[in-house]
């Protein structure tokens, strides 16, 4: 749809909103390529000589193994629930979301402290077998690469999961029904009709989760795996070089495109149909005996796993350490810290999601496309340079406005931007943007362009368009993204750290002092509290993602986010 | 909707943005953890009146003082490692403390020869053994190379500055050709991939994986405070090693520097100033199981069953002088792959 010549004067300031959002989205990115120019001559040859084969044979093997696991478990599970019945079938159909809400460096501390020599796996297998020392049996040791795509699988799978079973119950409608009319067995009707439509949807949801894998730092440098991320730090932080570092980064952040360009090529002949407007619910292949035991054995061990054992494990030491020394200082702030940055960033990031969802619609930039894709890349990149390429922005604002007002009126405010938790909602914002402009874009594209042109023929402003027609049919799209953004912020850490105010603490950072320290237990129950705050977005997340209602992420969504 | 957003968060930040620029206040940016210097920094509030606002960061505090440039509410940076400090000066943002109470209480070892940044506390970089199966009481770091340690060794990954202090030290000791040969035959020593921190060195030696490992005095003075981890501190005797047979055990800090732009120079002053008082060099001792930078000040019993520490002579600056050559050679090395 393009709007005439006379429109363009009313749409002008929505222009220019989405250059401003995808400009502020921009900069931390630029503010890291403006860093890389910087760095001195010399850096790569050290590194490509003794680091980056290593390290990028660490990340390209992490990535695999963790595109396959959380790949495998997403697509199984999300098949599972969306094509058959079988007992507990609704259970898990939220359940298996539920590990969304665990941070991946929590899981990891978890399970490290659960299966360490002195641990309860550990001690009971000495107990039962008699056995004196590490040296008399063998124990698989979680700080290890497996340990970590493991790890990384479980917690991260969820985005798959999402991604491809709103894709599966939208399509199965038709297309599954006709294949099953044709003969087609339930494996044939998976593996050539399910499975290839969903594609880019899957692609979608292994993408995010790429990019939390290749930004986390906290697990993997715990696990001992030497990926690209932990050479920036130490490229930064041990050979002084920030520009070295931001070069690595902007690697690492070619290595995801080379991963989502290569995706596109393999299935550059594949076209897929529009989906079906109207949308019945599929015939659900009821399972029974042993199917329906494995169904509930393969939808049971990923939940088990990322969600149920963690979290058990964390209310168990946390209600011991709270017994011993009560609540930890400071909790119930770092609590409401936590919950409101979430909550405004979440409104933050939905109104710039909006705006330029909203926008793509109707101005058809390619130019400002291709520019908000770029922008949502920083997610792949650490958090702590992230936080970097941040500051640089907010803080020359500030030294430029307090230069200002110097000269004026003879006073200087001080860092208003850069030193509060201005920086802190931005950044999430910023960072967490792909995640909400996708679902948000996936919800604009089910509503047809016809009830636009009716409503501006009856005298609606864009504007008006907008608000009395667009936001009430895409709420639960708008929903699903702010729920999201508002788990990812609970979880961040890195950029968290660096970025915020004096004396000022969320759940995380709290959480990281006492790990920090090498008193993790003390630290459970800020852990706890960070999985129990996601818990009830992500349980309204399952809900809101059931197509009755509105598929949040799917085919739509995944041709807009890649 | 969103304006009035904006407005809030905006009001929110200004707020925010006055109430660090009240008077009396000193802002200290922390690498150390809150809980380890808040016992330090309430006695100096209750005694002197100045309030202390931290901010704690795992890495890139200097970026942060850096790029908020003239603005800056830093005060002080405080830190360990020394090659953290001495990073913080070239890049710019400290400048000298010129105070003669400091260059009083610190030995001209702990401190800056330039007077950019001062030591607060001291730890050295000794050897765990496992009491039940090591029977030695000396041994020269260069003996960690030595093959008769074969499989035997823990250790954390070695780009830990704690590590890269101690490599560092060697090159400066040894050229960095021999250094090498001495760090690859520490990697073959090593009985498990080098990962977790020092305390996981403990545990993992009273788990039986390794004999002996690497660590930071204090962490056992910690370790035996905690009633999970005195059972891996129970496990293990400390050795201090020494730099051949006649050098001393390496030595690390934690210290402090000026930021250029401190908007409360003096009152930071008088912080830096009580932080080296014998009251808070106590402090150290007790609540950290630190040395104390100034002399005279007791340790804690737990760190003085350690024995008398012999502090190498390596000047502190060639430590950071050489990090960036340490941190090459453990990746030439491939130490934590």
């Amino acid at each position: 749809m393009r709007l005439g010549s006379s429109h363009w004067r009313q749409d002008r300031p929505w222009f220019l909103a989405v250059l401003a959002i995808a400009a502020l989205a921009c900069a931390p990115v630029a503010a890291i390529a403006f860093l890389a120019l910087g760095a001195e001559a010399g850096v790569w040859s050290h590194l490509a000589t003794t680091v980056l084969p290593a390290a990028l044979a660490d990340t390209v093997m992490l990535l695999s193994g963790v595109a396959v696991l959380a790949g495998s478990i997403g697509v199984v599970t999300a098949w599972l629930v969306a094509a058959h019945d079988f007992p507990g079938r609704r259970l898990f159909e939220g359940a298996l979301l539920l590990p969304l809400a665990m941070p991946a460096y929590i899981v990891a501390y978890t399970y490290v402290d659960l299966t360490e020599y002195f641990g309860p796996v550990q001690s009971v297998l000495r107990f039962a077998f008699g056995f004196r020392s590490r040296q008399d049996y063998w124990f698989p040791d979680l700080r290890s690469m497996p340990g970590a795509i493991c790890l990384l699988g479980l917690v991260l799978y969820p985005y798959v999961y999402l991604t491809a079973r709103a894709m599966f119950m939208m399509q199965s409608s038709c297309v599954i029904d006709a294949a099953r009319t044709l003969g087609a067995g339930p494996r044939a009707a998976f593996f050539q009709i399910a499975l290839p439509l969903a594609r880019p949807a899957i692609a979608v949801g292994v993408a995010l989760a790429l990019m939390e894998a290749m930004n986390d730092i906290g697990a993997v440098e715990y696990l001992g795996v030497r990926t690209l991320t932990v050479s920036i730090y130490t490229t930064w932080l041990n050979r002084g070089s920030l520009g070295g570092a931001a070069q690595i980064a902007l690697l690492t952040l070619a290595v995801i495109i080379g991963l989502i360009v290569l995706e596109r090529w393999a299935r550059r002949n594949q076209r897929y149909a529009s989906q079906a407007q109207r949308q019945r619910r599929m015939t659900r292949l009821r399972l029974t005996g042993g199917g329906a035991s494995l169904a509930v054995l393969a939808c049971a061990v990923p939940f088990a796993l990322g969600f149920a054992v963690p979290a058990l494990r964390l209310a168990v030491l946390a209600t011991r350490a709270t017994l011993a020394e009560g609540l930890p200082d400071g909790f119930a702030l770092a609590l409401s810290h936590s919950v409101i940055l979430a909550a405004i960033a979440a409104t933050l990031a939905v109104a710039f999601g909006l705006t330029i969802a909203w926008s793509l619609r109707v101005t058809r930039t390619p130019g400002l496309h291709g520019l908000a894709r770029l922008a949502g890349l920083g997610y792949a990149i650490p958090g702590t340079i992230f936080a970097v390429g941040m500051l640089t922005p907010l803080a020359a604002v500030d030294n430029a406005a307090n230069a200002l007002a110097k000269a004026w009126f003879g006073f200087a405010p001080g860092l208003i931007l850069s030193g509060s938790g201005f920086a802190l909602v931005l950044a999430y914002s910023v960072r967490y943007l792909s995640v909400a402009a996708g679902s948000i874009e996936a919800g604009f594209q089910k509503i047809s362009p016809h009830l636009d042109m009716a409503a501006r023929n009856l005298g609606r402003t864009s504007l008006q368009t907008v608000r009395e027609i667009h936001v009430p049919l895409i709420r639960p799209a708008l929903g699903t993204a702010a729920l999201l953004v508002f788990v990812d912020v609970m979880k961040e850490l890195s950029a968290t750290l660096l970025l915020r105010p004096f004396d000022y603490d969320t759940l995380a950072t709290l959480l990281y002092q006492q790990a920090a320290r090498g008193l993790f237990e003390n630290g459970a129950l800020a852990a706890l509290t960070i999985v129990a705050a996601g818990l009830g977005p992500v349980l309204l997340l399952a809900h809101l993602s059931r197509p009755a209602d509105m598929p949040s992420l799917s085919r739509a969504s995944a041709g807009a986010m890649l | 909707m969103l304006k009035r957003l904006v407005a809030l968060v905006a009001g929110a930040g200004l707020g925010l943005a006055a109430s660090a620029a009240q008077a009396q206040e000193v802002n200290v940016y922390t690498y150390r953890e809150p809980a380890l210097i808040k016992p330090l920094l309430d006695k100096f509030t209750a005694q002197t009146g100045v309030n202390v606002n931290t901010l704690f960061a795992a890495d890139g505090l200097e970026e942060r003082i850096a790029t908020e440039g003239a603005g800056s509410p830093a005060d002080l940076l405080i830190s360990v490692d020394v090659a953290r400090l001495t990073r913080g000066v070239e890049l710019g943002i400290a400048q000298r403390f010129d105070d003669p109470v400091l260059d009083k209480a610190v030995p001209a070892a702990f401190r800056d020869p330039e007077g950019f940044w001062y030591g607060l506390s001291s730890r050295a970089r000794v050897v765990y053994a496992s009491k039940e199966r090591v029977k030695q009481t000396t041994i020269r770091y260069e003996d960690l190379a030595d093959p008769a340690w074969k499989g035997r060794i823990c250790i954390r990954s070695g780009q830990h500055p704690y590590n890269l202090g101690l490599f560092g030290a060697m090159i400066a000791k040894l050229g960095p050709e021999k250094a090498t040969a001495w760090l690859t035959g520490l990697k073959a020593n090593l009985a498990r991939r080098p990962s977790g921190a020092d305390r996981d060195v403990a545990k993992d030696i009273a788990a039986g994986l390794c004999d002996i490992g690497v660590g930071n005095t204090y962490y056992v003075g910690l370790m035996q405070q905690d009633p999970v981890q005195k059972e891996w501190a129970a496990a293990i005797n400390v050795i201090m090693p020494t730099f051949g047979d006649s050098g001393g055990t390496q030595i690390n800090i934690s210290g402090m520097i000026l930021a250029r732009n401190a908007p409360n120079r003096d009152s930071a002053i008088k912080l830096a100033e009580w932080l080296v008082s014998d009251e808070a060099q106590r402090l150290y001792a007790e609540v950290n199981f630190e040395y104390p930078v100034k002399p005279g000040i007791p340790l804690a019993p737990a760190v003085a069953a350690f024995g008398t520490v012999k502090p190498d002579t390596l000047p502190l600056t060639e430590i950071a002088r050489t990090r960036k050559a340490a941190s090459e050679m453990v990746d030439q090395v491939g130490f934590d792959n």
